[in-house]
């Protein structure tokens, strides 16, 4: 049920957003997230942006999962 | 992106670690989250695990914690020719005492399922002598949706739109748990999209109160890897503490519109929960002010009494007090086609997930 997938905010009009999900487009609210921008990424949860994705954490996650490299196979 | 050698490498250490922190004392976790369960049994994380260290589903489906008498109530007003209910796809095959909406919709019931709950408000100008009733089922993170349609509803004008909330709260549930002398569980995998809306603080107490560890986790393999590789070393280093593996979306602060939609909507009610029982404060109902959206207190309805089913032990399942292959009816009478409890009809039903993913283990 809480199932959500990220989208990406390709336009913006009012509170309702055009967000590309994997190539496809739909429109979805921003009701919940008003601050929303073009560009951004979303969370999306049943025709809702809940969250917004912060690329800054998203970077860093990546990061650690890639320096843990130096530990393989020790 | 991360390349498939990165996330082999990645998917090594956490394994190896895990092994290595886990040692022999067995270790139960909990995923609250039935997104987290499918999330599991689909990277196959069970069989990475050291025998020590168990996993177990939580109350957090909530299609499957969703009571008779709520699907009884449903049920009923599905059968008003007047009324159409909307609802997300889930919830229609789960068995009432006597039928199901699946069962009413067959017989002709004016039943539609939907992706998002704003597509009711299209349905109800649409149909504008009949009361489309949304069945407003889900945990923080789906409750403010229903929440901001009222509020469309209501700065649209729409007087035949109405919500019956069976909506939940996750942090009593965890609360219950941990209170309950039957249930042990050493670290909770925290729901990440439910903290993307009210953020980390609701859930203090686990550490605070409790001093079990909790991690509030992502829904990528590596993502609950890493989130079971942090308990493991809480527990092994006894230093309970809430931390945040999912902070790309899980702000700290949550969604601070999101809850204030959610809370001029609805408010706090106590609450029934298959399997659990009357929690308070668990629930949300809707606030008087917006009474005239509430179908409960608007449309009046007759509903039949309410029975179980005998033999379901779908409660036990959901407290995590056993797995599903403990109930006698798993795989024979109770079947994704034919369910006999709400766990096994969800998608994310802990048995329904055990029925797909488990075959292998389970038939031995």
């Amino acid at each position: 049920m809480c199932l959500a997938v990220t989208g990406k905010i390709i336009a913006l009009q009012d509170m309702l957003a055009t967000v590309e999900i994997g190539g496809v487009t739909r429109k979805i609210s921003i009701m919940l997230l008003p601050e929303s921008k073009v560009g951004e990424f979303v969370l999306v949860h049943a025709g809702f942006a809940i969250q917004a994705i912060d690329e800054e954490e998203v970077r860093k996650t990546l990061e650690l999962f890639k320096e843990l490299e130096q530990y393989a196979d020790q | 992106m991360l390349t498939n050698e990165e996330v082999k490498t990645a998917a090594d250490f956490f394994t190896r670690e895990i092994g290595r922190l886990a040692g022999e004392q067995p270790i139960r976790l909990m995923e609250v989250c039935g997104t987290h369960t499918v999330a599991i049994f689909k990277a196959g994380i069970r069989q990475l695990l050291p025998k020590s260290v168990e996993l177990v589903s939580g109350p957090g489906c909530p299609v499957c914690v969703t009571p008779n008498e709520y699907l009884d109530t449903a049920i009923a007003y599905s059968k008003n020719p007047q009324v159409i209910i909307t609802t997300f796809g889930d919830m229609l095959k789960v068995p009432g005492s006597t039928s199901s909406l699946a069962a009413q919709k067959a017989e002709g019931g004016d039943i539609r399922i939907l992706y998002s709950p704003l597509e009711s408000l299209e349905i109800a100008v649409a149909n504008p002598h009949k009361k489309v009733i949304f069945l407003a089922v889900g945990f923080e993170t789906t409750a403010p949706l229903a929440a901001a349609t009222v509020l469309m509803a209501e700065k649209a004008g729409i007087k035949n739109f109405y919500v019956l909330s069976a909506h939940k709260l996750v942090p009593p549930a965890l609360r219950a748990l941990l209170m309950a002398e039957d249930i042990h569980v050493d670290g909770f995998l925290l729901p990440g999209h439910v903290s993307a809306v009210i953020g980390m603080a609701p859930y203090e107490f686990v550490v605070d109160e409790f001093q079990t560890p909790a991690v509030v986790a992502g829904f990528e393999p590596l993502d609950i890897l890493q989130s079971i590789y942090l308990l493991v070393k809480q527990i092994n280093e006894k230093t309970p503490k809430l931390e945040n593996q999912y902070g790309r979306v899980a702000l700290p602060a949550g969604n601070v519109v999101a809850c204030q939609t959610l809370y001029k909507v609805y408010q706090r009610a106590d609450a029934e929960w298959r399997g659990i029982g009357k929690l308070a404060g668990s629930g949300l109902a809707i606030r008087e002010q917006y009474g005239n959206f509430d179908a409960r207190t608007s449309i009046p309805v007759t509903v039949e009494a309410t029975q179980e089913h005998v033999g379901c032990r779908c409660g036990q399942v959901l407290r995590g007090t056993i797995l599903p292959t403990a109930c006698p009816l798993f795989g024979k009478s109770c079947l994704p086609e034919h369910p006999v409890g709400s766990c096994m009809v969800s998608v994310e039903g802990t048995c329904a997930a055990w029925y797909k993913y488990g075959a292998g283990r389970w038939q031995g």
